[in-house]
């Protein structure tokens, strides 16, 4: 006699336990701490709190020891932590221009006030496993300090084309709030600071690769790197009481300014546009792929041919979070035995059907096509 | 001094949620609802309650002349609710009504557009009498059949306005009709007979 | 705030009392424009999107501590997410909770309609993953919030057609579009089509919540809910040749379950709390088992 299934609380409570101990690993390891994570997994901690759209290292990185380093469950955890916070309202806008750079680069001029400053990159590394890192070994060598500019000497490149007005300016700021995905629903067509925020907030992979296909002429826009600067910025507030602003504390951004061609309109003489990118910490790739983005979704404003997937907003904003796109894929694993049931019954059917009519002779058959 | 809010912010909202939803969910129906509260005259406990459950800083409030003309009231559902007062009822999420005759042209507020019809308003109005035995027939969604329902007082051109506001559905508003401890609704969705 | 659960430290039913407010909003202007969806600001859960965070965010909006809740998945109470939904409200809720739907005031749903008969009072809350009928015929939002700002439904008579025409049946077996109190097409969920006519002046409200695409939308009770079809082709829903096998119901709907690799198998009741009770009742199945499908 068949007996329905049954317990699925007691295998819950099981799988519970046994992803418990799997995340734990062999204990004959020493377990990591969140400080480890946070100081040796930067960049890692870096994006899950940029996906996270949370600044917060510590917690950053005790989600990505929870999930047992996967990126998008520990972005996840940060979220739906996110979402239980009280709000209290928005910061001021942040000025990168006054950024206490740490890294600071142009494609498009060789020198500029400010100069040049590597800071600490992968860009000129030679891609092979360091061994030595394996036998944990010595402290590396400090490196010899770059001459870091001061902010006030570094303008942004952007500032300095466009104090020749040629490139356009950057959109007045008419003080409206800017939308909030977290607290409204996507309304399409979305203006350009909700697109913003939704590539912050999307996954790197699938911003990247959108990056790349415009690169590659599905809606090209002939980027240049006019600055990628990263280094730290002041957060501030202003309390509705106190009507001033006050200090909350430093953040770590990674900004990057894209420099594209246009070539000018009847109304409009032919300049650069803007494409924009930012992150948390230090997050090259992923600013750098969302200021393209940025860039090809503003090809209806610009009046360009639409017809590349990174153009069509709908597209992209629908797609670009990694959180819904993880879930609705990932749910096709939860039962759909009823929905099944129904299609096989479908398909036993029609198959029937199919049978019957190859079986008969061929004036019927000719009948069954009408 | 400031008159109370509920008593227990969670559960009192929900009961009074509930018992809006199963009104606008079976037109016709009188629902109980048992607000207590005191709020500052011509507010009623009723309008009140409806207000402090459902009115927030997203939502903004309209009121009546009767209800503008006191500043405790605007006072209390500020305080209780964090919603914006306008004078523009056009911007209203929920209009409050305390002289129901009185009451202005349903085509005023917020009617939604043919692709967002929910952007609309919900109108409360008070009124003094409410019963689902006698009066207007009533037939749509929500409806086993027909239903009844007798309210007063009202516009002497209701009728002419809920066919009005029913013919433009899915745009239009919603009417909740607010009498002392009970409640009913005239969903756009509903058509109004005499 | 006084009311919040102790043990977990979150509002009662997790959401802020802000969340709820804008929610409860939705699904009121979700009931008074039937098969309409309204867009609402989802939050993000503690659970993944496509596991039921539309249809848990509404739960969480209109429940009481009156309330006694009903979570099912494939008809069945004791399916791992349901059990999951049903922990996280008992948890963040302490409400009651039951498997019987008779007993229920809030049910919610993934997939199914229970095949007892729903009554006045009580609701019904589906998980919703593409809430948009048309979305596989027009992937745009924009332009299908436009076809039925104008109600031109053409398009999907058109796709249900062309399966008539290629298969001589219309081919869609689940998410089976519907036309809710004459004007809304609407999609039903994933349930079979076999559930659409429950639908259909339906006693309880029947409310729908899509979390990863911000919709919900509602039925109101004894609302005229219509399976699109032609008058050549009228809808039909599916039928199976056995009873089921352990409670000997007919008419019902039946979870297929494969007993071994040479194609034995039989037939049960997908509604776990249905089949039962039937039992309870001493009806009696032939625990009967059959071959493969040939």
């Amino acid at each position: 006699m068949y007996v329905a299934v049954k317990g699925g609380e007691a295998a819950i409570a099981n799988a519970h336990r046994l992803l418990a101990e799997t995340r734990r690993g062999d204990t004959a390891v020493p377990e990591l701490s969140v400080a480890q994570i946070r100081e040796q997994m930067a960049l890692l901690v870096d994006r899950v709190m940029t996906e996270g759209s949370l600044h917060d290292p510590d917690l950053a990185a005790l989600a990505l020891k929870q999930a047992r380093g996967d990126l998008i469950e520990a972005v996840f955890l940060v979220r739906a932590y996110r979402t239980t916070l009280p709000r209290f309202g928005a910061s001021e806008p942040v000025e990168t221009g006054a950024m206490t750079l740490r890294r600071r680069i142009s494609a498009t001029y060789k020198d500029l006030p400010g100069g040049q400053v590597l800071g600490p990159t992968f860009d000129y590394t030679h891609r092979l496993v360091d061994f030595a890192l394996a036998a944990e070994g010595e402290a590396p060598v400090a490196a010899e300090a770059e001459p870091l500019p001061d902010a006030a000497h570094a303008p942004r490149v952007t500032d300095l084309l466009g104090n020749a007005g040629l490139i356009e300016p950057s959109a007045p700021d008419d003080g409206t709030p800017p939308a909030d995905l977290t607290r409204e629903p996507l309304d399409f067509p979305a203006d350009r600071a909700l697109r913003l925020q939704a590539l912050a907030r999307g996954d790197e992979g699938f911003v990247l690769a959108l990056g790349y296909s415009t690169q590659r002429g599905y809606g090209r826009t002939h980027p240049f790197v006019g600055e990628i600067r990263v280094g730290t910025v002041a957060v501030e507030f202003v309390p509705e009481e106190l009507g001033f602003a006050v200090p909350l504390g430093e953040i770590d951004l990674t900004e990057c300014q894209m420099v594209n061609q246009f070539h000018g309109s009847a109304e409009v003489p032919p300049q650069f546009t803007r494409g924009y990118g930012l992150a948390f910490g230090q997050s090259e790739r992923k600013a750098m792929a969302m200021a393209l983005v940025d860039r090809a979704l503003r090809a209806e404003e610009l009046g360009e041919p639409i017809g590349a997937p990174a153009q069509d907003q709908e597209f992209v904003l629908a797609h670009c979070d990694a959180l819904q796109a993880t879930g609705f894929v990932e749910h096709l694993k939860l039962p759909h035995y009823v929905d099944f049931q129904a299609e096989l019954e479908l398909v036993l059917r029609l198959r029937a059907e199919h049978a019957a009519r190859h079986a008969t002779p061929q004036t019927e058959m000719k009948e069954a096509a009408e | 001094m400031l008159a109370r809010g509920f008593a227990d912010p969670v559960h009192d909202a929900q009961g009074v949620f509930r018992a809006v939803m199963e009104a606008l969910a079976r037109p016709g129906t009188v629902q109980p609802l048992a607000p207590r509260l005191e709020p500052p005259a011509p507010l009623t406990p009723e309008l009140a309650a409806i207000a402090l459950a459902l009115a927030d800083a997203d939502a903004p409030l309209w009121l009546d002349a009767g209800l503008a003309r006191s500043p405790a009231v605007a006072g209390f559902l500020r305080f209780h609710t964090g919603a914006r007062i306008t004078d523009n009822p056009d911007e209203a999420a929920f209009a409050l009504v305390s002289e129901a005759a009185a009451c202005p042209d349903f085509a005023t507020f917020a009617q939604g557009t043919p692709a967002y019809p929910d952007r609309s308003a919900t109108l409360v109005l008070a009124v003094s009498t409410l019963s689902d035995r006698d009066g207007w027939h009533l037939d749509g969604p929500g409806i086993r059949g027909s239903a009844r329902l007798a309210a007063s007082p009202l516009p002497a051109d209701s009728l002419d306005r809920l066919g009005r506001n029913h013919a433009g559905f899915p745009q239009g508003v919603d009417l909740i009709l607010a009498a002392p401890g009970r409640l009913a609704a005239l969903p756009r969705s509903t058509r109004v007979t005499t | 705030m006084s009311a919040a659960t102790p043990e977990t430290g979150y509002n009662f039913a997790y959401l802020d009392e802000g969340t709820k407010r804008m929610i409860r909003r939705a699904i009121l202007k979700a009931i008074a424009i039937p098969g309409y969806q309204v867009p609402f600001a989802s939050r993000e859960m503690p659970m993944p999107y496509g596991w039921g965070t539309g249809g848990v965010q509404v739960t969480a909006a209109i429940l009481g501590k009156r309330d006694v809740l009903k979570v099912i998945d494939q008809g069945s109470d004791d399916t791992t997410n349901a059990v999951s939904i049903r922990a996280f409200f008992a948890r963040t809720a302490d409400v009651a909770v039951t498997t019987r739907t008779r007993d229920a005031t809030v049910i919610q749903t993934r997939h199914r309609i229970p095949e007892a008969p729903l009554h006045e009072g009580q609701v019904l809350v589906y998980q919703v993953p593409i809430p948009e009928p048309l979305r596989f015929l027009e992937p745009r939002e924009t332009e299908t919030r436009q076809l039925h700002a104008l109600a031109e439904y053409g398009l999907m008579h058109v796709k249900l057609y062309e399966d008539i025409a290629r298969h001589g049946h219309i081919a869609t077996t689940y998410a089976y579009p519907v036309e809710v109190a004459g004007r809304y097409v609407m999609d039903p969920s994933p349930t079979p089509k076999f559930d659409n006519p429950k639908m259909d002046d339906c006693p309880a409200l029947q409310l729908f919540g899509a979390g990863r695409e911000k919709r919900i939308y509602a039925v109101p009770p004894h609302t005229r809910v219509r399976s699109l079809d032609f008058e050549d082709h009228p809808f039909r829903v599916q039928s199976f040749d056995t009873p089921c096998a352990l409670c000997g119901a007919e008419g019902v709907y039946l979870d297929e379950v494969l007993l071994d690799d040479a194609g034995k198998r039989m037939f049960v009741c997908s509604d776990t709390d249905h089949c039962e009770e039937r039992r309870a009742d001493g009806h009696v199945g032939t625990g009967g088992m059959e071959t493969a499908h040939v």
